[in-house]
C-alpha cells in the first residue's frame, strides 16, 4: 500500500542487462509444455462441428447417430450451453460465437461438438451429426455490408450513435466520432489537399500454436482448465459465467503460450471443452486444427477508409478528416472506433474529425490483433501524409516533424499529451544512416509513423523469499515473449540481489489474485510495477527482521544493495546483514518473508514509433523484396533490451506480411478459400532482411523506472512505410493492402494506361 | 472544479453536452455526480470507462485524485492485442 | 483397424510401438511416446514446428506415417542436448534470445542442426533459405539467423 509509482531518475544494475530467460532451457530442449502438451488420466478427445455456410438458420440438429457410435462419450449443441448471460450482450455474443444458437453466422461457426475416446472416433462422430440448415444470403465485404440491400446479419441491430434514431435495422452497429476544431474552415485555409480512399484486407494473428486446452469437470462441480491463453483469469471469469460455476471452483492454469498477439484474449473452444467434460464426466482435450484457427478464431478487421488532409504551402496541416469502416465479424465491436481514435494521433492538428462505422459481416468474430485497428488507420493516414508532402515539395520526414504532436498538443482523440516520443523518433530517423543509403533501380524508400495507447490494469504479484535467500516471483500476467526475464530483473534490481537468485513463474488462478490479460502491451509495464511494489513490501519486512536480529529500532535500518544496514553512529559497529542471512533466521524472527502487491497499474503512457524501409519492386511481375528495414521506437526504459528489440522486430515482420501478402480470401459462396499456411502465407526467413532497431528511452513519468509498454506499436507503421516505399520505387500510389504482385501489376498497368 | 469532456456516446447520454464543469476531488465523486445529474450515464460508467487526467489515461479507480483545474477526458475502455 | 508393429531408433534408443496405419509420426511421437517437443502448428507440412531428422534427412513429422519409421534412425529435439550439455545451437538460441514464445524453437533447432550438418559455413542467405520451411511469428527471424551464424562459428572452432 501507499505505493508511489512516479518515475525517479536512478542508475540501474540489473535493469537494462540482457540475461538468459528463466524459461529458456525448457524451450530449447522441448520440455516446455504448451496447450497441447498436457494430458490427464482418462482424457477424451474433443472435436467441433463447424458450419460450412456463411449464413444459415439452424433448423434442426440430430445427434442421435453420433451418440450411438461406439467410443463417443458426449455430444453437445447450444442446448448444453444454456444462456446464463442475464442480459449481458457482450457475454451473449461470446456464448453464441462459442456455439451457434439459432443461426450460423460465418463459415466455420461452431454448431455441435463431440468427445470420444480417440481422434478417429471423434472425427467419425462429427460426420454422423445431421444439421438441417436453411441457407441465407450472406455478405463478407465491409462496403457491401453497409449498403441498404445487403443481407441483414442481425435484425435486432439498429445503428447507435446517429443523430436520429434509425427505424430500420442495419449491419452498422455503431457510428462514433472524434476530433476538434472545424475541418471545413481548416480545408478552406489549405493550399494543398489530398483526398484518397483505401482498403485493407483481413489478416490473422497467425500464432504458430493453435488454440488448445484440457478441461476437467468433476462430479462435485469443481473444475480445472489447462489452456494457452493471454489471460487465464479472464478465461476463468468467462468460462465460469457461461457454465454457471463459481469462479473460485474453476482453476485455470495458463500453459506456455505459442503466440497470441491478441488472438488468445478471447475464449473460443474452452467453454465447449468444459461443457463436453461436464457431460461426459471425463477430462476432455480440445485442440483446434490450423484450418479451424483460420476459419473460426481471431482475424482482424477488413477496412475501407477515406482520408482527406489539407496543408499550407509552408507545410502546416490545416485540417484532417477520415471516415473509417471496419468489419467486426457477426458481433458488435469497437474496432472502427479505435481506428478513429488512433488515426491522427501522431499529429498536432487544429482541425480534425474522424468518423468510425462498425460493420457486421459473415466472417469470424474480429479479435484484437496487436495494436488493434491502428495499423489500417495509419496506413491510410500516413500514405496521404506522404502524398501531401510530395505535393508541397517537402521532405516527408521534415513535413512530419513540422506537424508532429508534442507535450501539450491536444490529441486527435481528445486529451492533451504529456511527454511523448513522436518528435524524437522522427529526429532519430532523420539522422539515421539508413535515410542516406543509396538506392538502385526500381528501389524505393518509405517511412511512416505509428501510435498506440498502451494499457495498464489490474495486477497482482507475490514475491516469496526462501530460507536460502533465493526469491520466487509469482506473477499473473501471461508471459508472451520474455516477461519472466524482465520481471526477474526488476525484482533483482529492487532487492539489490543478482538476477540468478530470482525465479519467476506465472501462477494459476487459484494461487494468485485476479489479473487482467496480457494485452495492450501491459505485461511488463503492469507486472513490473506490481513487482516493484511487492519487493518494496518485502524490503519492509526484511528491515523489520534485521532490526529484530540486531535488537534495534526498524527506523534505524536501511536497505542498500541487498543488505540491511544499521544507520547512525550508535550502530556503527553492526555492519551489514545480507538478504540471505536475514532469510536464514526468518524461522526465529516471525516466519516466512514475503512481499505482495495488488494494484491497478495506471498511466501506461502512449507509445510512438517511426519506421524506415527500402523496397525493390519488379515491374514485370509486381513482386516485391524488402531490402532494409529500421524500427525506431520509444520504450520509456528497456528492462531487457534484447526482448524489447524482439518486440520491435516481430511487430515489423507481422506488418510486412500484412502489407505484402497476407489476406483472407472468400469465395462467392462465403467460404474462406485459404485457411492454411500454404495459401495464407506469412513471411518466412528468406522473405526478410535483418530488422534494425533503435530503442529510445523517454521515461514514462508514471512508472518508477520509466517503463512504457513496447509490444504493439511496432506493427502500426509498416503497412504505410512499405506502401510509401513502393510508391517511391515505381511511382504508383498503392491504396489496397496487401500489395500482392497482382495488385501492384494492376496499379502499374493502370498508371501506364494513364 | 474540474472540466470534464465526454466522448461522443457519453455526451449523448448527458443531453448532448460534451463539456461539463464538476466539483469533484476524485474519480468516485466525479462518477457519483455525473450519475446524479445525468442518470443515463450510470450504465455506461458501470460498464467501465477510461479517465484521461491531464493527458494520461487511467482506469476507473475511485480513489484517483483529480487535481484542481485538471483537464478530464472520459474515453471508452479499449481492447488491446 | 489393426495396429502396425514398429521397431525403430529414436535419439539412439531402441523403441517399439503399435500404431494405426494412418497415424502420423508426429502423433506417435507426441501421443504414444510422450515426446511432445515436436509441435503441430499446421498438420500440412507448412510450418516446420514438427521437424525431426529421419536417417539424416530433415522432415516434417506430420507428413510421415508412424509406420514408416520402421528400421530408421530418428532424431528429435529431446535428443539434441548431451546430458546436461546443451548443443551449441541451443546455447546460442538462448544467448541471442532467438525465441519469444518458443513454440517454433524445437523445429528451428532441428532444421538448423540439419543445415549446419550439410553446410557448416552457411552465408546469411543460405541460412535464410535453409530455414525457410520453418515459420516463426514472433521474432522476425533476425535473432534466429544471428544465433545460427554464431553457433556455426562455435561449431567450426570446436
Amino acid at each position: 500500500m501507499n505505493f508511489d509509482p512516479r518515475y525517479s531518475n536512478r542508475s540501474f544494475s540489473s535493469v537494462g542487462t540482457r540475461p538468459i530467460r528463466p524459461d529458456g532451457v525448457d524451450k530449447v530442449t522441448g520440455r516446455a509444455r504448451y496447450g497441447a502438451d498436457f494430458n490427464m488420466a482418462g482424457q477424451l478427445v474433443g472435436r467441433i462441428l463447424r458450419s460450412p455456410h456463411a449464413h444459415a438458420v439452424i433448423k434442426k440438429i440430430d445427434t442421435s447417430k453420433a451418440e450411438k457410435l461406439a467410443g463417443v462419450k458426449a455430444v453437445i449443441t447450444a442446448k448444453d450451453l444454456p444462456d446464463l448471460t442475464d442480459g449481458d450482450a457482450a457475454m451473449y455474443d461470446i456464448l453464441d460465437n462459442c456455439m451457434a444458437r439459432k443461426k450460423a453466422l460465418y463459415d466455420g461457426h461452431a454448431v455441435a461438438a463431440v468427445a470420444a475416446i480417440d481422434a478417429r472416433t471423434a472425427r467419425q462422430a462429427l460426420k454422423l451429426i445431421e444439421v438441417d440448415y436453411e441457407v441465407l444470403p450472406h455478405v463478407t465485404d465491409v462496403d457491401e455490408a453497409m449498403k441498404h440491400h445487403a443481407p441483414l446479419i442481425n435484425d435486432a441491430i439498429f445503428t447507435e450513435g446517429l443523430e436520429e434514431k434509425p427505424v430500420k435495422p442495419s449491419n452498422v452497429t455503431k457510428r462514433t466520432q472524434y476530433g476538434h476544431g472545424d475541418v471545413h474552415q481548416g480545408f478552406a485555409q489549405a493550399d494543398f489537399v489530398v483526398e484518397r480512399s483505401f482498403k485493407t484486407e483481413q489478416t490473422h494473428q497467425g500464432y504458430i500454436e493453435p488454440h488448445a486446452c484440457v478441461a476437467s469437470v468433476n462430479p462435485d462441480g469443481t473444475a480445472e482448465l489447462w489452456v494457452c491463453t493471454q489471460g487465464h483469469f479472464v478465461y476463468r471469469q468467462h468460462c465460469a459465467q457461461l457454465l454457471g460455476m463459481e469462479a473460485s471452483k474453476l482453476r485455470v492454469t495458463s500453459s506456455e503460450i505459442g503466440g497470441g498477439f491478441g488472438g488468445k484474449t478471447h475464449v473460443w473452444a474452452e467453454p465447449v471443452a468444459l461443457a463436453l467434460s461436464r457431460k461426459a464426466g471425463r477430462p476432455v482435450k480440445l485442440v483446434m486444427t490450423r484450418e479451424e484457427v483460420f476459419r473460426a478464431s481471431g482475424p482482424t478487421s477488413a477496412t475501407s477508409i477515406d482520408v482527406k488532409i489539407g496543408a499550407k504551402k509552408d507545410g502546416t496541416i490545416t485540417a484532417a478528416e477520415a471516415t473509417l469502416r471496419y468489419s467486426c465479424g457477426p458481433y458488435a465491436g469497437m474496432w472502427a472506433e479505435i481506428g478513429a481514435m488512433t488515426a491522427f494521433a501522431c499529429y498536432k492538428l487544429e482541425n480534425v474529425k474522424t468518423v468510425g462505422y462498425e460493420v457486421l459481416v459473415n466472417r469470424p468474430k474480429t479479435a484484437a490483433y496487436r495494436a488493434p485497428s491502428a495499423p489500417m488507420a495509419a496506413f491510410a493516414v500516413e500514405s496521404a501524409v506522404d502524398e501531401l508532402a510530395k505535393e508541397i515539395g517537402m521532405d516527408p520526414v521534415d513535413f512530419r516533424i513540422k506537424n508532429a504532436a508534442q507535450e501539450g498538443t491536444r490529441a486527435s482523440y481528445g486529451p492533451v499529451y504529456g511527454p511523448i516520443g513522436i518528435g524524437p523518433t522522427l529526429e532519430a530517423v532523420k539522422n539515421h544512416p539508413h535515410m542516406k543509403a543509396p538506392l538502385g533501380l526500381n528501389q524505393g524508400r518509405g517511412m511512416a509513423c505509428g501510435f498506440w495507447f498502451n494499457f495498464g490494469g489490474q495486477t497482482c504479484t507475490d514475491l516469496n523469499i526462501g530460507m536460502d535467500g533465493s526469491v520466487s516471483l509469482a506473477v499473473g500476467t501471461v508471459d508472451v515473449g520474455g516477461s519472466r526475464a524482465s520481471l526477474s530483473l526488476v525484482a533483482a534490481e529492487e532487492l539489490g540481489i543478482d538476477y540468478s537468485h530470482v525465479k519467476a513463474i506465472v501462477a494459476d488462478t487459484s494461487s494468485l489474485g485476479y489479473n487482467d490479460m496480457t494485452d495492450g502491451s501491459r505485461g511488463t509495464f503492469s507486472s513490473s510495477m506490481a513487482t516493484i511494489s511487492a519487493a518494496r513490501n518485502a524490503i519492509k519486512v526484511l528491515r523489520e527482521r534485521a532490526a529484530q536480529m540486531w535488537d534495534i529500532g526498524v527506523d534505524d535500518v536501511a536497505w542498500e544493495k541487498g543488505h540491511a544496514v544499521a544507520k547512525g553512529e550508535k550502530h556503527g559497529n553492526l555492519g551489514k546483514l545480507s538478504l540471505k542471512e536475514i532469510a536464514a533466521a526468518s524461522g526465529k524472527t516471525g516466519g516466512p518473508i514475503a512481499g505482495h502487491s495488488e494494484l491497478v497499474a495506471d498511466g501506461a503512457g502512449v507509445s510512438f514509433a517511426t519506421h524506415i524501409c527500402d523496397i525493390e519492386v519488379d515491374p514485370e511481375t509486381g513482386s516485391t523484396r524488402v531490402l532494409r528495414y529500421t524500427v525506431v521506437q520509444d520504450a520509456g526504459k528497456a528492462v531487457h533490451p534484447t526482448y524489447v528489440e524482439g518486440q520491435y522486430q516481430g511487430g515489423a515482420a507481422q506488418g510486412i506480411g500484412w502489407a505484402l501478402n497476407e489476406e483472407y480470401i472468400y469465395g462467392k459462396d462465403g467460404r474462406l478459400q485459404n485457411p492454411g499456411f500454404l495459401d495464407y502465407r506469412i513471411p518466412v526467413c528468406s522473405d526478410l532482411p535483418m530488422i534494425d532497431t533503435q530503442i529510445l528511452e523517454i521515461p514514462n513519468p508514471n512508472h518508477p523506472y520509466g517503463v512504457r509498454g513496447v509490444g504493439e506499436t511496432s506493427i502500426v507503421p509498416p503497412l504505410a512505410a512499405i506502401a510509401n516505399a513502393v510508391s517511391n520505387a515505381v511511382g504508383v500510389r498503392m491504396s489496397h493492402i496487401p500489395m500482392s504482385p497482382p495488385r501492384i501489376l494492376a496499379a502499374l498497368e493502370a498508371e501506364r494506361e494513364g | 472544479m474540474v472540466e470534464v469532456t465526454l466522448w461522443g456516446s457519453l455526451g449523448a447520454a448527458a443531453g448532448g453536452q460534451s463539456k461539463l464543469d464538476i466539483e469533484a476531488k476524485d474519480i468516485r465523486e466525479l462518477f457519483r455526480k455525473l450519475a446524479e445529474q445525468y442518470p443515463a450515464l450510470e450504465p455506461l460508467i458501470d460498464r467501465g470507462i477510461a479517465v484521461a487526467i491531464d493527458g494520461t489515461i487511467y482506469r476507473d479507480t475511485w480513489s484517483k485524485e483529480l487535481p484542481e483545474g485538471a483537464e478530464i477526458f472520459l474515453l471508452p475502455r479499449l481492447a488491446g492485442g | 483397424m489393426a495396429g502396425v508393429a514398429v521397431s525403430t531408433t529414436i535419439n539412439g534408443d531402441h523403441v517399439e510401438y503399435l500404431c494405426q496405419p494412418d497415424e502420423t509420426l508426429l502423433e506417435v511421437l507426441r501421443d504414444r511416446l510422450g515426446l511432445t517437443g515436436a509441435k503441430e502448428g499446421c498438420g500440412t507440412g507448412d510450418c516446420g514446428a514438427c521437424s525431426v531428422i529421419v536417417d539424416n534427412r530433415l522432415v516434417c513429422s506430420c507428413l510421415v506415417l508412424g509406420a514408416e519409421a520402421e528400421g530408421r534412425q530418428i532424431e528429435t529435439i529431446e535428443g539434441m542436448a548431451h546430458g546436461d550439455q546443451l548443443h551449441p545451437l541451443q546455447q546460442k538460441f538462448l544467448e541471442h534470445a532467438a525465441l519469444q514464445c518458443g513454440i517454433c524453437t524445437p523445429g528451428f533447432l532441428i532444421a538448423a542442426k540439419d543445415l549446419l550438418a550439410k553446410n557448416p559455413s552457411p552465408t546469411e542467405e543460405e541460412i535464410r533459405f535453409g530455414l525457410a520451411g520453418n515459420l516463426c511469428r514472433c521474432t522476425g527471424y533476425d535473432k534466429i539467423v544471428r544465433a545460427v551464424q554464431d553457433a556455426a562459428n562455435v561449431m567450426k572452432g570446436a
